[in-house]
């Protein structure tokens, strides 16, 4: 499946990949609205890893056989048969957080929308062509392609 | 240092905290430290005196939040006493330095680019659409000889003719002085257009080899870099005898930017400064020249030609013509607008002469004395449009040198602040946390769009003229016409003024 690759030759650590995202997983899909009025700082699903000078943004894997489906109480977690894309049903969610404490890329945060629990993680902009951060990125160091595996 | 600075901040950042997302990047980006960002109050906020314009934070703001102001003087109006001869003074009085800055001169001395208009055909000779008919910009470099005998024709000394696919090659940037990931993009980019890029003194990194055929080796006072493999590699080799911004003296790199690559390139220890000395210890006359010049023929068995690049000084002419009389196959001239990665300021704003004047002298003198067709004139120093290329070729030039153009495609701004080495968009900085801001895919992208853009409109005027072929153009001064120039000038540049008739 395509993925999210990061080129950490070219990550210039600006971390518009984040708030990329933010907008995307927004109710208004507007940048100030985002921030301003939904409060959205901080619930970036992509985050940039930092030990200067290298820098690389790091989101969910979408694995295979994923630890945090595996480990999802409610069943709220699921891997997309077709497309592969690992995604939260939010309406199942309950809070457990299995799923952060199994993710073995640390690719998952707690986080909450109108008062309920929320898993902050990756699902590849399911709805769009290509992920806002991928999309946005000024210095092209993310990627969206199929590579074959352990490429 | 004194506690108290007696100038205010030059530039003043604005920030509307209606817009301000406070994602930080401004913080992250800026090469100065001049945005801040306090996590305990969880506040944005910019030290104004570490501001140098570079526009990095205004390009980078996702929100457009963020504006630099130039302060207001901060002094009565002086026509004499400007607000540039106020800050020298103060900041010499505090450090007692010579002034230091980057990139070409920026002083309102006239460019005579701007007094001069082209021609276009109209009822009398046709002009040429480039779209439909075909418009050659090929461009041969090196030296033609007079009509041959059989003997010359086997004349093993003879340096063969370079092909450029657009009058317009990249000028010397040395890998050092640059980064890494600029030089490689302007490495790509020559090649993918079929131009030539320049290694400037700092020679030609390992990995970038696979390029060397579209590269000029430049051979310097310092030679650094320069081994047989390097020589031979290159496509033109080039003796750097002077540089358009700063004329004279020499170059200076500092140990904080020889970094294990650079050093490696260079051959020389780490973290020692790179000194260029002003003149080359070994070449004192046109005579020493002659012996350089064909060392290097003889180090690459007469396959590459030899170029001599030289600063446009007062006596530019004569030089020109001792260089092509020492067997040289292209001249360089850089005039007094070419940029530098670090000079001194009253060396760059007030010594040489304007690349207009020293193109057409040049051009001129090389014609009286027959021997024009033994070398190709390349112009260079702050070439800014396609239109100043072609009234460099009109004027007499073969071809011209682009680096400002060229690296304000890349993102610069002309903050000047080369010399830090702390260039906020990754060009004229070692710092692999700043360099990596500069991926050479995007970067080679913008230089070829560059190129092909100036090419396009050079065909167009050229097809205005009636001319179809880039060769035709060259020295066809009556193509050009000044405006607001008096009768020396007219007769330097070797126009007439607009309105007179052919």
């Amino acid at each position: 499946m395509k993925k999210v690759y990061a080129r950490p030759a070219y990550c210039m650590n600006c971390h518009l990949c984040e708030v990329n995202c933010i907008v995307a997983h927004s109710r208004s899909r507007d940048l100030f609205r985002a921030y301003k009025r939904e409060n959205l700082r901080g619930t970036a699903r992509v985050i940039v890893e930092e030990r200067l000078p290298l820098s690389v943004a790091v989101q969910c894997r979408h694995c295979d056989d994923p630890r945090c489906v595996a480990g999802c109480i409610s069943g709220a977690m699921v891997k997309d048969p077709e497309t592969g894309i690992v995604y939260c049903q939010e309406d199942k969610c309950v809070g457990c957080w299995t799923c952060v404490a199994g993710c073995p890329y640390g690719a998952i945060r707690p986080g909450e929308k109108n008062g309920r629990p929320v898993p902050l993680k990756c699902d590849l902009c399911r709805e769009a062509d290509e992920p806002a951060c991928v999309a946005g990125c000024p210095n092209r160091a993310l990627v969206f392609e199929e590579r074959r595996a352990g490429a | 240092m004194p506690t108290l600075s007696l100038m205010p901040p030059e530039f003043r950042v604005a920030r509307d905290d209606n817009k301000c997302i406070k994602c930080l990047a401004c913080v992250r980006q800026c090469g100065f430290d001049a945005q801040q960002y306090d996590a305990e109050d969880d506040r944005l906020y910019a030290i104004d005196a570490n501001c140098v314009n570079c526009q990095r934070c205004v390009s980078i703001c996702p929100a457009g939040a963020l504006t630099i102001y130039k302060n207001p003087p901060p002094m009565r109006p002086n026509a004499h006493w400007t607000e540039g001869h106020l800050r020298n003074i103060v900041k010499q009085a505090e450090t007692g330095g010579v002034l230091l800055t980057g990139m070409g001169n920026d002083q309102p001395f006239p460019t005579y680019f701007d007094r001069l208009l082209l021609n276009a055909s109209q009822v009398t000779n046709p002009s040429i659409d480039p779209l439909r008919e075909p418009m050659e910009l090929r461009t041969y470099l090196g030296s033609r000889v007079e009509p041959v005998t059989l003997e010359e024709c086997r004349d093993k000394t003879r340096t063969p003719l370079v092909p450029i696919e657009t009058p317009i090659m990249f000028s010397a940037m040395s890998y050092g002085s640059i980064s890494h990931e600029a030089f490689a993009s302007l490495a790509r980019a020559a090649k993918a257009f079929g131009t030539l890029f320049n290694t400037g003194e700092g020679g030609l990194p390992e990995d970038l080899y696979e390029y060397a055929d579209h590269a000029v080796v430049q051979v310097a006072s310092g030679r650094f870099g320069v081994h047989a493999g390097y020589l031979n590699a290159g496509r033109v080799i080039e003796i750097k005898i002077g540089q358009g911004a700063k004329p004279g003296i020499g170059g200076h790199l500092p140990g904080e930017k020889i970094t294990a690559p650079v050093a490696e390139t260079r051959m020389i220890p780490e973290g020692t400064d790179a000194l260029s000395p002003a003149p080359h210890h070994d070449i004192y006359s046109i005579e020493d020249l002659k012996q350089l010049i064909f060392t290097l023929k003889e180090a690459t068995r007469y396959q590459k030609p030899v170029s001599v690049k030289i600063s446009a000084v007062h006596n530019v002419a004569a030089i020109a013509s001792g260089i092509a009389r020492a067997g040289a196959d292209i001249i360089a001239i850089d005039g007094f607008r070419g940029g530098t990665g670090a000079a001194p300021t009253m060396i760059r704003d007030h010594v040489g002469i304007p690349i207009e004047l020293a193109i057409a002298a040049v051009d001129q003198r090389l014609r009286e004395e027959g021997i024009r067709n033994r070398v190709s004139l390349v112009a260079a120093g702050g070439f800014r449009s396609s239109a100043d290329v072609v009234k460099a070729i009109a004027l007499g030039a073969d071809a011209v040198y682009i680096a400002t153009a060229a690296l304000i495609a890349l993102g610069c701004h002309l903050c000047q602040k080369c010399y830090t080495g702390k260039c906020s968009w990754g060009i004229a900085t070692q710092d692999p946390y700043r360099s990596r801001r500069l991926n050479p895919e995007i970067g080679a992208e913008r230089l070829y769009n560059l190129l092909r853009g100036w090419s396009h409109e050079i065909k167009e005027m050229l097809g205005g003229m009636g001319i179809n072929s880039i060769e035709s153009l060259r020295g066809n001064r009556l193509h050009l016409r000044g405006v607001g120039l008096n009768e020396v000038e007219l007769k330097l540049l070797g126009v007439k003024h607009a309105g007179e008739a052919m």
